[in-house]
């Protein structure tokens, strides 16, 4: 297996190791259907959940992951500890090691974080997010979800919105490509990124376009505080622009089917018709998120000391 | 080197009318042949349980199926950092009620009982069946753990660097159980 110490995004994974990843998840998907929704695969790891940024829905995706395969689980959020009495990251997580932890699952601010965790401590660093570099199981969930329904080779996939500031897009647009999909981006100009093109994936500027060309869309959110620094000029025009509703689903070629990483912004970026409709896969994300939190910590438990020897070191992996 | 040198345990004549006789002990150790369920554990389990079924329902009269599950066992095995490359996991299904049930597990091969220690670990987090038997189709020894089998199709003495393959047809295009001196346990050999 080519999986390293860490996940940290999925720029730089292979197609081998996505499909590893993938099919590890679909057995896992089963274990929550059962009346006793735990396998004691990670009986006696540790693994603490480090969030410097607010989140719902991934942390709890973690924590239900790592109870169903019996880890111990601590959850640790910057607000209310040492973090905020101006303790740097790397302190922060040679503390918590001393205590003899297995795992770290990091959300933060800072594009790298994760990275520069990962090259400074033994324990295996799964990327919950950070800053706008990549969020690897959310982009391996929506894979999955994607894959349940139609073969992701050949498929046409289109990310819609702030992809400027989106770790979601990039970790999308790398899984997409890698495992042979054609990915397109749609937003007003100010939130795609410059030279994106570059990435092979293609350009966008009308929704009705997207729509015509895609099998599949994925809808970001539209963070507010965008608004206020002027990338945007107003939620209502955004959505009379941009947003993905009903009636230009409607004129679109063929079925899409539409994802949405969460939390929705109803009425901004989606309409709410759309958002539960037939076509939505936004709650299939997210039960399957928790089954491919379990693939990826199942699957880094394995054991590798010699790698773990190497992180200590500093070197690279 | 040379080939390791083979020898056949059960060639495919054999290895039905073990299933056969396989068959009848489970049924004279089953009180209530209605309360019977064979749970095969990944992957040639699956396939035995299967042929046990149809000989089950052959000798009763033909009469209902017996309920048959699958268990993978790989979530529950205690060697998760010495296995190396993992195995991908496999899917468990079981019949939804396992309540007051005559569970047997299934196996192609009894060697160390880790396995069995592991499917009875499973086993307990669905349900609380009456009672479990244990078939397995060649007991080759080499116990660790203090597990027996209730029924054993064929016993092979063995030696612990020798394997023993089992072929079904449904996945191996013949049926038979071959036995390779000094092969090493890994790949085909179980646990």
């Amino acid at each position: 297996m080519a999986l390293g110490k860490d996940l940290l995004g999925l720029e730089h994974l292979t197609a081998e190791d996505l499909l590893l990843i993938l099919d590890t998840a679909e057995p896992f998907k089963e274990v929550s259907e059962r009346a006793i929704k735990k396998v004691p695969a990670l009986r006696g790891k540790t693994i603490v959940n480090l969030f410097f940024e607010a989140s719902t829905r991934t942390r709890i995706s973690f924590e239900f992951a790592e109870k169903r395969l019996s880890a111990d689980t601590v959850n640790v959020s910057a607000s209310g500890s040492s973090v905020q009495k101006g303790e740097n990251l790397v302190d922060t997580a040679r503390n918590l090691e001393a205590m003899k932890i297995d795992m770290v699952v990091i959300r933060h601010g800072s594009s790298g974080a994760a990275r520069f965790l990962g090259e400074r401590i033994a324990s295996n660093v799964i990327n919950a997010g950070d800053g706008k570099h990549e969020h690897p199981t959310q982009g391996l969930l929506d894979l999955l979800t994607i894959r349940d329904r139609r073969p992701i080779a050949g498929t046409k996939a289109c990310i819609v919105g702030d992809v400027l500031h989106s770790r979601v897009a990039r970790s999308n647009i790398w899984g997409l490509l890698k495992l042979g999909a054609e990915v397109a981006v749609c937003g007003p100009k100010s939130l795609l990124p410059l030279g994106i093109e570059g990435l092979g994936v293609r350009v966008f500027h009308r929704i009705e376009e997207a729509i015509a060309w895609a099998d599949v869309l994925n809808v970001l959110r539209l963070q507010m505080e965008r608004m206020e620094s002027g990338y945007i000029p107003s939620q209502r025009e955004y959505y009379r622009v941009f947003g993905v509703t009903l009636e230009r689903l409607e004129r679109a070629p063929r079925e899409l089917l539409i994802l949405h990483p969460g939390p929705m912004n109803r009425g901004v970026e989606i309409d709410s018709r759309v958002a539960d409709g037939p076509h939505s896969v936004i709650l299939d994300q997210v039960t399957n998120g928790v089954a491919v939190r379990m693939a990826v910590l199942y699957l880094l438990a394995g054991g590798r000391p010699e790698l773990a020897e190497a992180a200590k070191g500093g070197g690279d992996h | 080197m040379p080939p390791a040198p083979r020898t056949l345990v059960l060639d495919a004549g054999a290895f039905g009318r073990t299933l056969e006789k396989m068959a009848q002990g489970i049924l004279q150790q089953t009180q209530d042949p209605r309360t019977l369920v064979l749970v095969g554990i990944q992957r040639r389990g699956v396939e035995l349980a299967a042929r046990l079924a149809a000989a089950i329902a052959r000798a009763t009269g033909g009469g209902a199926d017996v309920p048959r599950g699958a268990l993978d066992i790989t979530l529950y095995r205690d060697d998760l950092e010495t296995v190396g490359p993992k195995p991908l996991v496999g899917t468990t299904h079981l019949p939804s009620e396992l309540e007051g049930r005559h569970v047997w597990i299934v196996d192609d091969v009894l060697f160390t009982g880790r396995t069995v220690r592991a499917a009875l670990d499973e086993l307990a987090d669905f349900g609380r069946p009456a009672r479990i038997g244990l078939a397995v189709l060649v007991d080759r020894g080499g116990r660790e753990l203090p597990i027996q089998a209730d029924v054993v199709g064929e016993k092979v003495k063995t030696a612990p660097a020798d394997r023993v393959e089992v072929f079904v047809a449904e996945l191996d295009g013949k049926d038979a159980v071959e036995v390779v001196r000094g092969a090493g346990v890994s790949g085909g050999g179980k646990a």
